[in-house]
């Protein structure tokens, strides 16, 4: 009898699984043994990354799109069709046009999604860049900006971590070139005592702060926003006037999720090392809708996925499981317009960042391309 | 009072251990406790400060062989 997998979500980690998967199970697909569908939300494909280079003009929307299903491995019957409820007992998913799609290995890949509306004040008075829309505002105010406070605000939970970091380095250098560096004060905050979660990674940031003059304020947990005064104020008490306000706002999961009672918040509890959802031999979770305790970032999600194909791979083949994930990121961090380094660390192996360096920032540039390999299982 | 949420935070270099129960404690009801489970011994120091300083309730921590268990209830 034919083997469904089933991928909900069509982001990076859904679409590096379903690439994979067909790529190394062709027999059993051209034999009608194995069937994989993925149930996605959308028709296009963003690099999510490359947001943070669209409200300084340095990359071009259409850079950032791809048609789905040319990334696709064209054996994934693929359906706009988002997932509505998941029934994890009778092993089926409804969509939301009515459909009941069985399976036998389901893969939970719904990602995660920025919440400013959590925070009162924040979709008034708050920039982003977590998505197209507030990345093409920010752009708007960017340009429209002479000078004065800027508070780059970060609240937890959210992905790609070393974002934050980024774009303040960035903004940094954006003013100094446009000619009102000294017209502008950036303050940076964060949710924790120190500068980022990554305690060396924070501690290269501290002295790179002194030296370009960015102010921080730690233990700085966003309650809300006043629009009119233009302030945000924190639940440990401080307050802070702004110009100009970038967040990162705090995430949640997807609905489906919530919806589904698979998790609170949208995240899915998932065993550290096999990724099955507690409680699920057959239900498997890849990227930012895990709880497992890590960074959500592309990389992680790429990892896992990684780990899942082996193990979906195996399961069908042989009936076990291939291999366990060792909670490996790896994150490129852009120290400037520039410059860069990069981090990695599992679960065993703490982070230690190197010098930053040109060559670094030319890779991670090249990634922004190589990426699409990544999303085909190329790479 | 419903069962008490647990956050295994050992090993966990990024976000952390503070920055998982922040996150935890959004989604949480008042009164309900959160257990987190901590191999780095600046979290055990940090957790209850911050806990302190927003105004919800430390209630206790404990140490065994290098691993740290704090409780945290929400209290607002």
């Amino acid at each position: 009898m034919s083997k469904r997998i089933v991928i909900v979500g069509g982001g990076l980690a859904g679409t590096i699984v379903a690439n994979g998967v067909c790529r190394q199970l062709g027999n059993e697909l051209r034999s009608g043994g194995v069937s994989v569908t993925m149930l996605g939300t959308s028709e296009t494909h963003m690099y999510q990354p490359g947001l943070l280079y669209v409200p300084f003009g340095k990359i071009r929307e259409a850079e950032l799109f791809r048609d789905q299903r040319r990334v696709l491995d064209r054996r994934v019957n693929f359906m706009i069709d988002p997932a509505k409820k998941i029934d994890v007992d009778a092993n089926q998913v409804e969509t939301a046009s009515g459909r009941i799609i069985g399976y036998d290995y389901l893969v939970l890949a719904t990602g995660s999604r920025i919440m400013p509306q959590n925070i009162p004040g924040m979709t008034e008075a708050g920039h982003w860049f977590y998505d197209l829309d507030g990345a093409r505002k920010l752009r708007e105010a960017l340009d429209n900006f002479t000078g004065g406070e800027v508070v780059v605000n970060v609240n937890a939970p959210h992905k790609c971590p070393v974002a934050p970091l980024e774009i303040t380095f960035m903004l940094y250098e954006y003013f100094k070139a446009k000619g009102i560096g000294d017209k502008c004060k950036i303050t940076y905050t964060y949710p924790i005592g120190r500068l980022h979660a990554l305690e060396p990674v924070a501690h290269w940031a501290g002295p790179e702060f002194e030296r370009y003059g960015i102010k921080s304020e730690t233990f700085f947990n966003t309650e809300s926003v006043d629009p009119a005064k233009k302030t945000i104020k924190s639940m440990e008490g401080v307050e802070l006037p702004f110009d100009l306000l970038i967040t990162i706002p705090p995430h949640a999961g997807a609905e489906v999720i919530t919806d589904s009672d698979l998790g609170k918040g949208g995240w899915v509890p998932t065993n550290t090392r096999t990724l099955q959802r507690e409680g699920s031999t057959n239900v498997f979770v890849c990227g930012d809708t895990t709880n497992i305790p890590i960074s959500k970032a592309g990389s992680t999600a790429h990892f896992e996925a990684d780990v899942l194909i082996d193990n979906l791979v195996s399961l069908v083949q042989e009936g076990r499981p291939a291999r366990e994930y060792d909670g490996k990121v790896f994150c490129f961090v852009e120290t400037g317009m520039n410059s860069g380094t990069y981090v990695w660390f599992n679960y065993t192996t703490p982070p230690n960042p190197g010098p930053p360096s040109q060559m670094i920032h030319w890779f991670k540039l090249a990634y922004n391309r190589l990426y699409w390999l990544s999303a085909r299982g190329l790479l | 009072m419903s069962e008490r949420q647990k956050i295994d935070a050992r090993g966990a270099f990024c976000p952390g251990p503070l920055m998982e129960l922040i996150a935890a404690l959004k989604l949480a009801q008042v009164g309900e406790e959160i257990e987190v489970l901590s191999s780095d011994k600046g979290s055990a120091a940090d957790i209850p400060a911050w806990v302190a300083k927003v105004g919800h309730v430390h209630v206790g921590t404990t140490e065994q062989d290098g691993c740290w268990t704090i409780i945290v209830r929400k209290a607002k």
